[in-house]
């Protein structure tokens, strides 16, 4: 990426003739010509989804080793292993608009990248790897179902691919905590704590109101986004309230109440404050989630060091012989 | 539960401990495989030793599963994965020990997959139909986790001084639990004897050639370690096991008959 992040002055007739095939519903595909600024928001969105799927490795790998049966087990180490998949998927497919994935891991360890808050909460019990699966991977589908038609080609392409694994991910999650919820009451009170702990920071997922939200214009002018924030929370809600009563827990919000006008699920006040604080790096495992991406890769550099000193000494073997 | 005779109760419980020996081995490997996930050098590795982990945890789900039917006590996979204590367990120490760091899991990997291949394949041939089943899946499996382990020794060799020093390492501390690998008992005579298994002791050359291969392409020498560590497959274990049973079992044991 350029180092200045000025505004780049572009041929106001390229442009209009770029929105215009936005407008006509065409893909972008990376070697046309696109706005500078439509550059850089993708290659924003798009790292902070890599980014994301890495981080959100974390709380749930911290499940593995103690998942409660040998299914649960491997189900959890796929899951974990597919949002590792998302991640290289996605730092490729960054790649196309010419950033390297080095370059983007550089910038999430230095902490000037950002990535979903909601892996900022700590997995405290075995049912928060249930309310993982059905209300986080829930709410990225709700989330990417949309950008599936974002007018980028590589960045839509690689969510109808992942969006197929999510879903897989959410019935996995749902099933679990529908188990518990039926389970022994301690499994019950397990479940409805997760559920507790996982409803508003799910909910935060979707970005700050469309009120607030300083990138959002651009991005719907532009294709990349689709549909409002405050859109698809609602389309979230109304979707969960269902589920959670179908299998007995109690959503924690004294004000949730069915609008038969709307026929929405209207919701108490999101609390804002709590949203910001962990967005600015005061989250309860902020800290800690960085600390442990920085440690695997500090841990790994002899390894990728020796792997590219073994690639460099195979090349020379390969041209000496050539050479010869 | 049927009446048998003490010949019959005697050549089914050497088969369930023929069998528990081999699920064993790869459920605690796959563990200790599987703690990896999300900490690997590369991204590309999380995904590797994650595909193995499961590859191994389901020949293991496969094989203690085998193990309880023909028991017939009515223990599980599960049961038998998550409510034995570490003296029932029957697993070589190799498989036990702490992941280490990368080389230590790849040297590892290398001796154990390739201890693996060889008896998956000599299985395939059991008399023992579930069993013949479930080591030809798992053959194709392990030559990819041969291929995959030997691939990276041979970079790790070659590569830098610091990772052939680290890996040189790794070969010299693991060396002594590998003699245990081959160490054949009555269980395994039996098992042999009886078309159902095989006897380790009949892998153990080639074994030597296929390792042995791999270490001097990477450059790396094997120690001179006369002594050879043993007892997992009696349940003498080392302190390891009982901290790595005690995180894996602490939710299944927490919640006596609950479902998952």
């Amino acid at each position: 990426m350029t180092p200045t992040q000025s505004q780049p002055v572009e041929d106001p007739e390229r442009v209009a003739a770029f929105e215009a095939r936005v407008a006509a519903g065409e893909s972008i595909e990376p070697k046309d010509w696109m706005p500078e600024r439509y550059r850089r928001q993708l290659v924003r969105m798009m790292s902070q989804h890599a980014h994301s799927e890495i981080v959100g490795m974390l709380p749930e790998g911290n499940w593995i080793t103690r998942a409660p049966s040998l299914r649960r087990k491997m189900s959890l180490l796929a899951k974990v292993q597919d949002e590792a998949g998302h991640g290289l998927y996605i730092y490729c497919g960054t790649e196309t608009l010419g950033v390297d994935r080095q370059e983007l891991i550089e910038q999430l360890l230095n902490g000037t990248a950002k990535y979903s808050s909601i892996f900022n909460y700590p997995t405290l019990t075995w049912a928060d790897i249930g309310a993982i699966g059905w209300l986080v991977d829930g709410a990225a589908i709700v989330n990417q179902t949309m950008l599936a038609k974002a007018s980028y080609g590589p960045y839509a392409r690689a969510m109808v691919r992942i969006c197929k694994e999510e879903n897989f991910h959410k019935r996995q999650g749902y099933e679990i905590m529908a188990i518990l919820a039926a389970g022994t009451p301690a499994q019950h009170r397990m479940a409805q704590d997760a559920l507790d702990r996982w409803w508003w920071p799910s909910l935060m997922m979707f970005g700050p109101h469309d009120s607030e939200s300083s990138n959002s214009d651009e991005l719907m002018r532009w294709g990349v986004k689709r549909k409002s924030n405050d859109e698809l929370r609602q389309r979230f809600i109304n979707l969960t309230v269902a589920q959670a009563k179908a299998i007995g827990l109690v959503i924690p919000d004294p004000q949730l109440a069915y609008d038969e006008s709307t026929e929405n699920w209207k919701i108490g006040p999101i609390d804002w404050d709590e949203f910001w604080r962990v967005v600015r790096g005061n989250g309860p495992c902020n800290r800690e989630r960085l600390a442990a991406r920085r440690a695997a890769h500090a841990e790994g550099e002899w390894v990728r060091l020796a792997a590219a000193a073994y690639a460099a000494k195979q090349a020379r073997t390969v041209s000496a012989f050539e050479a010869a | 539960m049927s009446v048998r005779t003490s010949g019959q109760i005697e050549k089914g419980s050497r088969q369930f401990e023929y069998l528990v020996r081999l699920g064993d081995d790869r459920l605690v490997l796959g563990h200790r495989l599987s703690e990896w996930c999300g900490h690997a050098p590369i991204l590309e590795e999380d995904i590797a030793l994650a595909n193995i982990a499961l590859d191994l945890i389901g020949q293991a789900t496969l094989l203690l599963g085998h193990a309880g039917k023909l028991e017939g006590e009515g223990r599980d996979a599960d049961t038998l994965a998550y409510l034995r204590d570490a003296i029932e367990f029957r697993n070589v120490l190799l498989v036990e020990l702490p992941k280490g760091d990368f080389a230590v899991t790849i040297v590892r990997q290398l001796f154990f997959g390739v201890f693996g291949l060889l008896q998956s394949e000599a299985l395939q041939r059991s008399n023992d139909r579930d069993l013949a089943g479930i080591a030809a899946k798992a053959a194709k499996e392990v030559r990819y986790h041969v291929r995959h382990s030997a691939d990276w020794v041979l970079k790790l060799g070659g590569g830098t001084d610091e990772s052939r020093e680290r890996t040189q390492r790794a070969v010299d501390d693991l060396w002594r639990y590998t003699g245990e690998l081959f160490l054949a008992d009555d269980v395994d005579r039996a098992a042999a004897a009886a078309g159902v298994g095989v006897d380790p002791s009949t892998l153990e050359t080639t074994w030597h050639s296929h390792v042995e291969d791999v270490l001097a392409r990477a450059g790396l020498t094997i120690p001179e370690t006369l002594y050879m560590q043993r007892g997992g497959r009696e349940g003498r274990h080392t302190e390891h096991l009982g901290h790595m049973l005690a995180e894996m079992q602490i939710v299944a044991r927490s919640h006596p008959g609950a479902s998952w």
